[in-house]
Formats: C-alpha cells, structure tokens, sequence
C-alpha cells in the first residue's frame, strides 16, 4: 500500500517536474516583435559617403555587460554594414585584458587596415596599441584613453566631466526659470571609487556653483538597476524636500524612476545621464519625473568606425579644413529635453 | 529511533521551555541593543525624517529582498553548509520572470516562473551536495557563476522593463498601509520560523548541522534532508526575485550583486555558528534590520558610501565579539544550562 503510494506520488512529483521544466523552457525567449538596428541618420555624408577604397577594420571591445557596453558593439557593427566598403573583423567582447591583448594582436597578425580598439582597461592595452601602430596600423582609440598618444592614431570618447557641467546647468537655469528659491538638488552618483564618476560630480558641482547653488543630498549607486532603486528610496526618505535630481546613469535610472515612483513622489524633476531608448521614451512622455537626459552616447562607437574607414581610405572628415582626420575627438554630451527628443532617439541604446 | 529526535530535544519540557525562551533573549539582547541604538542614533540625528511611518515601511522594503535571502541562507548553515549562490540565483529568477515570452503569460506566470526556477537552482545545489558528494562551498560557487551565465545569457546582458502593470500594480501596493513586500517578508519569515523551531523538518536540520553522522545514525535521510535545504534557500531566492523585480520594475543580470555575502554577513551576526548545528531566525532578522537602518541613517544624513562600509566591517566583528562574550559568560554557569541544542557534539556537519 505505502509502496503504491510512493510510487504514485514519485510518478506525479515527476510529471510535475517535467511539466514545470517545459513551461520554463518556453519562458526564455526574448525575441521583441521587431528588431530595431540601431541606424545613426549623421554617418557619412557628402562626398564621403561615396564607396571607396576597400577597408577591413578589426574591432575590440569589452564584454558587453550591460547595456552601453552592448550598445557600443552594436553600433559599431551596424555602423560597419551601413557602408559597402566596409569588412568588419569583430573580436567576441572579453573583460579579461589579457585575453583582450591576444585578440588585438592576432587582428595585427590578420593584416586589418585599420583598429578599432575600446580597452577594458587603457593603461593595460597601451603596449598592444603601440605594437599595432609600430606594424603601420593606425588605431582608433574609443573612450578608455591610451597612455601615450604614441599608441593610436585617433582617439574619440565621451566627456565625464561635460555631462556633470551640462546636467548641472539645464538644473540650475530650469529652476531659475521656475523661481525657486534655495533649491535642494540630489544627485544619485554611480560608483564614486571610478574615476569618470569623479569627474561628472566634479563638473556638477562646478556647474552649480556658477549658479550659487550647491549639491544637496547624494548617494552613490553601482550602474544596476537594483541599487539605485535601493539608494534613490532612502534619499528621498531623507530629503523631504526636493526640486532636482540628477541621476549619473541610465542604466540604473531604470530602479531610480522605480523608487521615486515607489515613493509616490512628483514634487521634483530628474535629469538622466547617458541616453537610453528608456529614458527618451519617458522624457518624450512627459508624464513622469524624468525631464532630460545627458548624452554619453554610445554612437561614438558608429563614429569610431567611420572614422577607422576615412584612415583607411586617407580620407578626411568633411566640412572641416584638415586633410586628416583629428587626432581626438572629444564627443558633446548634449542635454536632451522634451524638445529636441526626436532628433536623438537614433543615438539612443536599449538600456 | 526516528521518533526520539521527532520530539524537540528537550530534556524537561515544562522548565526548560522556559528556561530556553529565557536563554533565547539574552542572546539576542545584545544584537536588538545594537539595533535600537542604531535606531536611536537616527532619530537624534533626523529627528523629522527617520521615525516617520514613511521611513520605516522604505526601510522594510528595502529590507524584504535581502530579508527572504537571509532565511533561507539561515536553513542552509544551520544544516552545517554554505550557499554562495544566492546572489546569482536571484538574478537568474528576476531575468527568467521578465523575458517577453514569460511576461506574455501574465503575473501568475511570472511569479510561478521565479518560484521555479529558483526551486530548481537550489534543487540542483542540493542533490550535487548530498547526492554528488561536491563540498557545498565549491557547488554554490560553480552555481552562482554559472547562474550569472546563464541570467547574462538569457538577457543579452541588457536591463528587462516590466511592461506587465498587473504584476508591478499588486506587488508595489500596500495593504492597510503596509507594502505586500513587507507583508511577504513577514509571512516568509513567519513560515520560516515555524517549520525551524515546531516541526520536524527544523529539529532534523539543527541535528545534521550538529553532527551528520550522528543524525545519519538516529534514522534520518540526511541526503534527501540536505538537498531540500537547498531548494528552500533557492525558492527563497525565487521569492526575493519577485520582489526586486517589482521594487525596480525590472530584471536583470545584475540583480542580487552581493546578496550572498549580505545574506551571510547578516546570518552570523544573527549569531548562527557558521559550522552549523546551532542559530536562530530572530537574529538573522534583526541582522538583516541593522544593515538596512545604517543605509538609512547614512543616507538621510548625506554622509558616503566608504564611511558607510567601514561602520558595517566594525558591526560585524562587534556584534560577533559581543556574543562571544555573552556565550563565555553562559558556560561560566554549567550545572543547569549546559547544551540546550539537539546534537552538541562535534559541530562539523558540513559533509553528507
């Protein structure tokens, strides 16, 4: 009898189980309903962007662990497709640096025209940088800079330190605009011990004292969703007033919409960093707290590669008087509001 | 023989119940000292802010992931192992709910979704552990990086946005003013310490965290009992999934960074010995309530993140210092009060 019952139970434990193991397995699909290639509308045009001269370009970059990171690979393939005379040679995305030194120099060893390098860490990449300049291949640095100017060609990033001056600026005139007196402004900070977290609060924070204002309440999160959630909640428990929050990152502004929507807060505006598809989306809405975002866009990626094909093709960029291409290229961390929104959405990244 | 160790281990149940309800506040008296302290320090410090309804019900919030965690890590190290996948677990459950085929079925789905996969991550710990003979520290961490993986993975690395308002309307709402969250955490806990101090299930986990072999030879299946202890820290994982999910409206595989040694951290200051055998719910709650408070107040009063970190190591070491203390001063006392704990004998049970 017990034994019947065991069995019988064991059969149905395992029915279950199957049951169960098949209904996860059909959970994992992830296929939106149509995939968007990211097409960047300012890339090439005039007399560049005629074909011309073939060029294979081999690509470096880190893992693609979350969704800038992503974005960039992304965009430097779709960027790479965008042009007939374009062969991409793209590298799987390592966080290893050693790993990412083999895979740079095996691209060498492949013969590419041109490298197209973003370092995991550019202190630790800066000999195979040289190395590729020294067998004549130029390089184009992405935002983690080189050590030495002797290890690329052209360096293209983003500006930290812009986007805290120009998130800080768009607060400061807002409020004026709206007559706020002695405004309390919160910032939500990404990993504090990161250099480029330094130079964006630091460029907040010189921003706002143009303007005779001051940073209140911060708190510094760790780019995940999760932790600004955490960190938002308590600095809004702890500023029971609040005109303006800057929040370093988008990634993270997913959990920090999240707890200012928890908190049932709508007495203050929030101000992005970075530029996702989310945060546009939301800016474009208006419904929300979220009014603006600054760039730090991954289409300096897209721009790498044309520029990687312009090296190669000797080949400058148009509309400026250089024959060549500039030796670095600082991008503008624009401030996109509810105005100019649609002119950005083409840069922005699934977060 | 079985039935021997079915009833608590007590000698004499009348006196010793009392007297083992007695014993059980003083060694938690010092910890909910800390945390009182802590508490007091905020409302000197915030007084307008700290003590409001508001605050208290964001703290339990925040608490109520890491809370769920901690219960089951609780299971899992009075059983005599260790579970370093939590965190990974966590972050494989909130991803797998939150992919656009499951978020099509509804919220039942989703839910149903993190339960079981989190279930079966720790399913899989425990048969590997009990019945693969893998040292618990070294299968947990083979999970949690290959859950990561796998939450990587299914996610394209990229942050999942709850689109499905029927799941982030119930589990954002409150309940008479209480956050579900918090509700949850409470009823988790409620159940936790149910089945740990009044049912079998709990007295057989203390005994093979006590010693396994002695537990193996008085009659219980220390295997299968070993492998369900890991699939309740997992479905705990499942459970704290959800409510990431709905506090950040969003999956991802970066969910639940750090939760193991968050979860750890708190279970030891609860005062549960990390060689198993022996530890209590109660502190590894107010553990989970100390961390969470010292977020709030170093938050509310704008000061950073590395003091923060510093004031937590310092937590830790006093808080383990102080029951050191107040347990050497316990065995000043032998005649009447020695071992109250099922299996006091060698406190090695971490193999099976």
């Amino acid at each position: 009898m017990i034994q019947t019952n065991l069995a019988r139970r064991g059969f149905l434990f395992g029915a279950a189980g199957l049951g169960a193991g098949a209904v996860l397995a059909g959970c994992t699909s992830n296929e939106p309903e149509q995939q968007n290639n990211p097409q960047q509308q300012n890339l090439a045009q005039g007399d560049n962007a005629q074909p011309g001269q073939p060029v294979t370009i081999g690509f470096s970059a880190p893992a693609a662990d979350h969704g800038w990171m992503a974005a960039m690979t992304i965009n430097a393939r779709s960027a790479a497709e965008q042009f007939s005379d374009v062969t991409l040679n793209a590298t799987e995305g390592t966080n290893d640096v050693n790993q990412q030194i083999a895979q740079v120099e095996s691209l060498i060893n492949a013969g590419v025209d041109v490298l197209v390098i973003l370092p995991f860490d550019g202190k630790a990449l800066t000999q195979v940088g040289r190395q590729a300049m020294d067998a004549g291949i130029p390089v184009v640095n992405v935002d983690r800079v080189f050590d030495t100017p002797l290890a690329y060609r052209a360096w293209i990033g983003g500006d930290n330190y812009r986007m805290g001056v120009n998130a800080g600026n768009y607060i400061a005139e807002r409020l004026q605009r709206e007559n706020v007196n002695n405004p309390v402004i919160g910032e939500v900070a990404g990993i504090d011990s990161l250099p480029l977290t330094q130079e964006r609060s630091q460029g907040f924070r010189d921003a706002l004292q143009r303007h005779g204002l001051s940073v209140g309440p911060r708190v510094s999160a760790e780019f995940t969703p999760e932790s600004g959630e955490r960190q938002t909640a308590n600095l809004l428990q702890g500023a029971q007033t609040l005109h303006a929050l800057w929040n370093h990152d988008d990634d993270q502004g997913v959990g920090v919409v999240a707890a200012i929507e928890n908190a049932g807060r709508n007495d203050f505006f929030m101000v992005g960093g970075a530029g996702s598809t989310n945060m546009m989306n939301l800016i474009k809405a208006d419904s929300g707290p979220v009014k603006a975002t600054v760039l730090y866009s991954p289409s300096m990626a897209s721009s790498a590669i044309a520029m990687a094909r312009l090296l190669g093709q000797n080949k400058g960029l148009g509309d400026l008087a250089e024959h060549e291409i500039p030796s670095e290229i600082t991008t503008y961390s624009a401030v996109v509001t509810r105005e100019n929104v649609d002119n950005y959405m083409d840069v922005g990244f699934d977060s | 023989m079985t039935k021997a160790l079915d009833r608590p281990p007590v000698r004499s149940a009348g006196v010793s119940a009392l007297r083992r309800s007695v014993r059980f506040d003083v060694r938690l008296v010092g910890l909910a000292g800390v945390l009182v302290l802590l508490c007091v320090i905020g409302l000197i410090t915030r007084p307008e802010t700290f003590l409001t309804q508001d605050n208290l019900s964001t703290m339990l919030r925040l608490a109520a992931a890491i809370g769920v965690v901690s219960v089951g890590m609780t299971f899992v190290i009075i059983a005599g192992g260790i579970d370093l996948s939590v965190g990974s677990i966590v972050a494989l459950s909130s991803v797998w709910m939150t992919t656009l085929a499951t978020q099509s079925y509804g919220p039942v789905v989703m839910v149903l979704c993190a339960l079981l996969v989190g279930l079966g991550c720790g399913l899989i710990n425990g048969a590997l552990v009990s019945y693969g003979k893998v040292v618990p520290f070294i299968t947990t961490l083979a999970m949690m990086a290959s859950a990561r993986g796998l939450a990587e993975r299914l996610s394209g690395r990229q942050t999942q946005v709850v689109t499905e308002t029927g799941f982030t309307d119930f589990f954002r709402a409150s309940v008479l003013g209480i956050p579900v969250l918090v509700i949850m955490l409470a009823l988790v806990f409620a159940v936790g310490w149910i089945v740990l101090n009044r049912t079998t299930f709990g007295r057989r986990t203390y005994a093979i965290g006590g010693n396994a072999e002695a537990a193996r030879l008085s009659g219980i299946n220390v295997k299968l009992h070993t492998a369900l202890v890991y699939g309740i820290s997992g479905l705990c994982c499942g459970i704290a999934a959800i409510m990431v999910v709905a506090r950040t409206t969003s999956g991802a595989s970066t969910n639940g960074l750090f939760y193991e040694l968050d979860a750890i951290a708190a279970v030891v200051i609860g005062g549960t010995l990390l060689s198993g055998g022996r530890g209590s719910l109660i502190g590894t709650l107010i553990g989970v309530l100390i961390f969470t408070v010292l977020n709030s107040i170093f938050t509310q009063n704008n000061l950073d993140t590395d003091i923060q970190n510093i004031a937590k190591g310092a937590i830790i070491v006093g808080a383990v210092l102080l029951q050191h203390t107040t347990a050497r001063r316990r065995k000043r006392k032998p005649p009447a009060r020695t071992d109250p704990d099922p299996q006091p004998t060698n406190t090695n049970g971490s193999q099976s």
